[in-house]
């Protein structure tokens, strides 16, 4: 059991983490993107209500929660591996890529987790009826998370970039 | 005008555009 006094071992245990719960984000992110929003169009109209009454308030659960298990993982990391300042600060001073490349990483996904959670969902509630809105506040509430959605999906590939260059980047 | 955000396509390819400048921005930094 010596393995659970070393900082190594608790490093890769909220790497292994991070990584689950941040594919758990994306994954839905990118299925909202990439396959909900642009077949709901072809839908059959008896068969359209199924999406916002079972397939997209599990959907957004984990999607909101992959979020939230992301980022704490992610600050937990940065600090057991001692560099949780110089990557906030961006690495200006430093001169080492991988504090740069990790800093530009974890602003990226702080700017998308507080979309998620302070755009995104506010937003999601009032179209799937979960907070009550007239047709006209629906409507606004459907672009805004629409677009906030797309700005994460924008984000998401500069984002991943960072993040996997700061270990294995070609400096 | 149309919000390029509009576009799936157009928004994969704005993430691959500001993929190049932070690499040139985090080069420039580091």
């Amino acid at each position: 059991m010596d393995f659970l006094m070393h900082q190594p071992w608790w490093a890769l245990c909220f790497r292994w983490l991070h990584i689950m719960s941040g594919v758990m984000w994306i994954g839905h992110l990118w299925y909202f993107n990439f396959v909900q929003t642009p077949t709901m169009p072809k839908i059959p109209d008896e068969l359209k209500p199924a999406i916002p009454r079972f397939i997209a308030p599990a959907a957004l659960f984990w999607f909101r929660w992959g979020a939230m298990a992301t980022i704490i993982t992610g600050l937990v990391l940065a600090w057991l591996q001692g560099y949780l300042l110089n990557a906030i600060k961006l690495g200006i001073g430093d001169h080492n890529y991988a504090y740069t490349s990790i800093g530009f990483g974890m602003w990226l996904g702080t700017i998308m987790w507080f979309n998620v959670w302070f755009i995104i969902w506010p937003n999601q509630q009032k179209v799937l009826g979960i907070v009550q809105a007239d047709p006209a506040a629906k409507k606004t509430a459907a672009r805004v998370a629409g677009l906030a959605s797309r700005t994460n999906t924008m984000l998401s590939i500069p984002m991943l970039y960072a993040m996997a260059s700061a270990s294995h980047g070609v400096f | 005008m149309k919000n390029p955000l509009d576009s799936l396509g157009q928004t994969v390819l704005l993430g691959f555009v500001l993929t190049v400048v932070m690499v040139i921005v985090i080069k420039i930094i580091a």
